[in-house]
């Protein structure tokens, strides 16, 4: 099941100029590639989430860069309408109890949209996709994008 | 001098006959001293001559311990006024050192010592380090400040005195001072909190295990304060005993460790007066209350200091201790006089902020209070360090452990309080003692 889940790399960040030219040019110099990024701002302070293609790598790199960061099990989802199929799979989840923490959408150079969402309750989360027919992305997809 | 072994309990005293003394027996020998002392000031310093003389109180007057409450306070700007020997007692031909305290306003404090003084200090400690088990066999790397500090000198005096193996290193360098800790089997360290805190982290991303690959087995850490809670941190993370160490340059320098009871710091009777004072009043505050703490040297002879005013806060405790030793204890010190906060009139100590902080392992120990005056109204916020472990991705959770922080320590400041996770790393880290407070009102 665990092959379903992707890698997350989050990082505490203060809203201070530099610190995002800061982890690009860590990322650069360990070629790793950011495949999917938002950030989720709170007054003085954002959680920086990203989806790279070499996790581990990343998380190395940006601790001994000085960051407070952490990896976290999410779920990638490939779609074709990112605002109805929300929806869509907030409701199914939902259902079974299992609820979306936050969910950031991306469009490949490809220009295919992926969504992004990490859950409380990953398991059944899987599960209740699979058995609604929606297929999820592994880590291999996201290296590939 | 030799020491004793007592079988009966296995604690080991540097001189048992004093240190176990009763305590009506001890405050006997402190009588003594005190009309000694009394004669000795008055004849030997025209500054305490003037001082007695400006109060009405002559020598004579002075029969019994409870006497020494009409005594006039000593402060440290007195030492600063006098600058740099006009207190000394003795000619300079006696005295074989001199310490020197930088103050952070106006004059520095000059301390000189006789021989017999340098010895007093030194016995001091020696019953103190023995008190914590340091003795013969073990190696005692001083990683305070060598030079005018008291600090390093102090404890390498001390360790002399007891026959441990003094390793002189110094403050700084830490790469060397993990190396050194390796290589000659250092048992004991002496060095700020701060400093050891800074250690502790370098040793771990050199992948440096305390308990595994060094023989330490006690901490003794002073000259900035720290909390009950630090200690366990300190503990829990190093497989150490962490020991207060206690004293001021004024009193010679470090003088005065926690027993292994861990449970206050014994200050030697016979060479000490302790009293616990109202800091507003002057009054001399019953056993058990908190107030500013004033010492009366008894057998120093260069600088003798009669009621001086320590400046710290503290409970005086003079039931028998566990260790069998009858001296009187103080309580770890919670703060300065002078470090003391007054936010909306409330009074705060950067302490009462750090021991919230470490009860909750979801934060670093790394802090800076920040204190401002906005709108006529008086502002603090507390910057805290995100910790590694606690890191959660979703921002409800950090907005919550900064609420469950602020109303943490309003229940112990009854003051509201602002909280800010910062990154690692952005409070700025210390060598000497720690600057804790911002504070950027204008007034
Ligand atoms: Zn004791």
């Amino acid at each position: 099941m665990d092959e379903k889940f992707i890698k997350q790399i989050s990082l505490f960040a203060e809203n201070k100029p530099g610190r995002l030219a800061n982890i690009a040019s860590s990322f650069k110099e360990a070629s790793v590639n950011i495949r999917a990024f938002t950030i989720a701002e709170a007054g003085d302070f954002g959680i920086i989430r990203m989806v790279v293609d070499k996790p581990e790598k990343a998380h190395r790199v940006l601790h001994d860069a000085g960051f407070t960061v952490s990896e976290t099990d999410v779920l990638g989802i490939q779609m074709e309408d990112v605002p109805g199929q929300l929806a869509t799979i907030a409701e199914v989840l939902g259902k079974k109890g299992a609820n979306i923490d936050y969910a950031y959408a991306f469009v490949t150079k490809t220009e295919k949209a992926f969504l992004i969402i990490r859950v409380n309750d990953l398991k059944t989360a899987v599960e209740t996709l699979y058995e609604e027919g929606i297929p999820l992305l592994d880590m291999s997809d996201v290296q590939s994008i | 001098m030799t020491k004793w072994l007592l079988c009966d309990n296995m604690i080991e005293y540097w001189n048992p006959q004093i240190e176990r003394m009763p305590l009506d027996e001890l405050e006997q020998i402190q009588e003594e001293r005190l009309r000694h002392l009394v004669d000795y000031v008055y004849t030997h310093s025209p500054f305490y001559k003037k001082r007695f003389d400006e109060a009405g109180v002559k020598p004579e007057d002075i029969k019994t311990l409870e006497d020494l409450q009409k005594l006039p306070f000593t402060y440290k700007q007195d030492l600063r006024d006098n600058y740099p020997k006009g207190m000394f007692c003795v000619p300079d031909t006696q005295l074989v050192r001199y310490h020197v305290s930088s103050g952070t306003t106006g004059k520095p404090t000059v301390v000189g010592y006789t021989k017999s003084d340098i010895h007093e200090w030194a016995k001091s400690l020696g019953r103190a380090l023995t008190s914590i088990g340091v003795g013969r066999g073990d190696v005692l790397q001083v990683s305070y400040g060598y030079g005018l500090f008291t600090g390093g000198l102090g404890l390498h005096y001390g360790a002399e005195e007891v026959g441990s193996t003094v390793l002189p290193i110094s403050v700084g360098n830490t790469d060397k001072q993990l190396e050194l800790m390796q290589d000659l089997g250092t048992t004991t360290l002496a060095c700020t909190p701060s400093y050891f805190l800074y250690m502790a982290e370098e040793a771990k991303d050199k992948g440096i295990d305390f308990q595994k690959d060094t023989g330490l087995k006690t901490g003794i850490f002073g000259a900035e304060p720290w909390t009950e809670e630090m200690r366990k941190r300190m503990e829990d993370a190093t497989g150490i005993k962490a020991y207060d160490v206690f004293g001021t340059s004024e009193l010679s320098g470090p003088l005065f460790t926690e027993c292994t009871c861990q449970d206050g710091i014994h200050i030697w009777g016979d060479q000490f007066i302790v009293e616990i004072i109202d800091p507003e009043t002057g009054d001399t505050l019953p056993e058990g209350e908190r107030g500013e703490l004033v010492i009366t040297t008894l057998t120093k002879e260069a600088l003798p200091l009669i009621r001086y005013r320590i400046g710290d806060y503290t409970i005086l405790n003079k039931q028998p201790c566990e260790c069998g030793r009858t001296h009187p204890r103080i309580m770890r010190v919670t703060g300065r006089v002078d470090d003391m906060l007054i936010i909306r009139g409330i009074n705060v100590f950067p302490g009462q902020v750090e021991s919230v902080l470490m009860k909750m392992p979801e934060v670093g120990e790394h802090f800076m209070i920040h204190v401002d005056r906005i709108n006529e109204m008086d502002t603090m916020k507390i910057q805290i360090e995100m910790n590694d472990e606690a890191f959660s991705d979703k921002v409800n959770d950090i907005i919550s452990l900064e609420k469950k922080v602020a109303s943490a320590l309003k229940s112990v400041l009854n003051l509201s309080v602002g909280v800010e996770l910062v990154e690692q790393g952005t409070i700025p880290r210390s060598i000497g003692k720690s600057k804790k407070v911002i504070d950027n009102r204008k007034l």
